[in-house]
């Protein structure tokens, strides 16, 4: 019989596998976790996760899943206290929508505008800025992009709490600035929440292996 | 149900718009299409879909739904009565997931470049990535089909939506570059999963013919070689 165990590969700077331990803490179902060394990936890693070979992975019952969105969803879907998402399906289609517009237009605009080279950067980090201004106006009025409480898409929205603000202390360079009081009000209270503060990494840690990072990138380039 | 509380805004080239289509068509749900234009976007779409201007968006009882995945997701939760679509099992589900992901962000891209590739070497660089691609999709068809004759096993389902709406740039690159990429030596299984899906009921109409979409194809072409920006 496979076993009941839920294990989970991730990196510890990575706010992809970030995201998975803060549903997991959510929903409070326990975990082995297994930190991966992304220069030296294990022979488990890439037999898990052939085609990406990326964290996170987690595996349930011996069951492989991966890909960070799917394994909120069937985290969500498999424990049901606590729910990640709304239970209304016009509610769960914005929710999924914004989800996906932060990880496949909001944080690759921001990286760009923070790494890029001199061509181009102010028309992406214009591009930047437009996506900040329509990610505050998602969050008018409420507490949380889930609501009153933590949801989805605040999972997802780690990398604009925490990793943005990473990056621009490590980069010297700042995009998300006081000129957007609502994700700063919302950023100040996800940093200090019970549950997610304990799945961020330590600040001065990160700063430097990202100050490195990038010292690294512009070295080659 | 009255037909004017739903609207799809779409185009009849996109795959995208199919998607959500084939939804429709599978929960036997009657919607007012909306054809855009190409190069001109309504009003309509402008307003409904801001952030992306882009189509497929759904409008149901006039709220909007974008993203053709998210669209479909919706549908399938709505019209719950009928046939489902996602599968109910969560791993199964999560898997289902994975690989439309996997189309959306690895396959596609790959695809899309190969009707443009100019000159022999240039073809045959393209071609590498899709047919890789369509290796892992053959397998994944072999894991996960449980027989077949779809994605989903005996019904039609997410995959099958998400995937098989991308037959027709698949059937003109075929066209174009003289290559079968899905045959019965390299891709049995997705050989005659393809024909099962272009002939069910829910695709058939809305898939389009290979002629008309190759013609649709190199017309964007000449029109993207006549107006590089």
């Amino acid at each position: 019989m496979a076993e009941e165990g839920v294990k989970l590969y991730g990196f510890w700077l990575s706010p992809f596998s970030r995201r998975v331990e803060l549903a997991l803490k959510i929903k409070g179902v326990e975990y082995e976790y297994i930190e991966e060394d992304l220069q030296n990936k294990s022979p488990e890693l890439l037999q898990y996760n052939p085609i990406h070979k990326k964290v996170p992975v987690l595996i349930h019952n011996g069951k492989v899943i991966v890909e960070s969105q799917v394994i909120l969803e069937y985290i969500d879907e498999t424990w049901k206290e606590n729910p990640i998402m709304p239970q209304d399906p016009y509610e769960r289609a914005i929710a999924r929508f914004w989800a996906k517009f932060i990880d496949e237009k909001f944080f690759p605009s921001f990286r760009k505008a923070i790494l890029g080279g001199e061509t181009e950067v102010e028309k992406v980090i214009e591009e930047t800025k437009e996506n900040l201004k329509i990610l505050e106006k998602v969050l008018e009025g409420k507490n949380f992009f889930g609501g009153e409480r933590i949801g989805f898409v605040d999972i997802v929205a780690n990398t604009i709490a925490y990793w943005v603000f990473l990056f621009q202390e490590a980069a010297e360079k700042e995009i998300l600035t006081e000129e957007f009081p609502i994700l700063c009000n919302w950023k100040d209270k996800y940093i200090n929440h019970n549950i997610i503060k304990e799945t961020l990494p330590p600040k001065d840690k990160s700063v430097s292996f990202f100050r490195a990072r990038f010292a690294q990138s512009k070295a080659s380039s | 149900m009255a037909k004017g509380e739903v609207k799809l805004l779409g185009s009849w080239p996109s795959p995208y718009v199919m998607r959500a289509r084939i939804a429709l068509n599978l929960k036997s749900v009657e919607y007012e299409f909306l054809e855009e234009k190409l190069g001109v976007k309504s009003e309509l779409l402008l307003k409904s879909n801001p952030v992306h201007k882009k189509i497929p968006v759904l409008l149901h009882h006039s709220k909007p739904i974008c993203e053709s995945l998210v669209i479909v997701q919706y549908i399938d939760e709505v019209w719950s009565s009928g046939p489902a679509i996602l599968p109910s099992d969560p791993y199964d589900r999560a898997v289902a997931r994975f690989w439309a992901s996997y189309v959306d962000e690895k396959f596609f891209p790959a695809l899309r470049a190969l009707p443009m590739a100019q000159g022999k070497e240039a073809m045959e660089a393209a071609m590498h990535p899709v047919k890789e691609g369509l290796a892992l999709l053959e397998d994944a068809y072999a894991n996960h089909s449980k027989g077949g004759p779809f994605f989903g096993g005996g019904q039609i389902s997410y995959l099958d939506v998400a995937f098989g709406c991308f037959l027709g740039v698949i059937r003109v690159s075929e066209k174009v570059t003289g290559v079968a990429l899905i045959n019965e030596h390299t891709t049995p299984g997705l050989a005659g999963w393809a024909e099962e899906f272009c002939a069910h009921p829910a695709v058939e109409d809305v898939m389009p013919d290979t002629d008309k979409l190759t013609e649709f194809i190199n017309r964007i072409i000449k029109m993207k070689s006549q107006s590089p920006n």
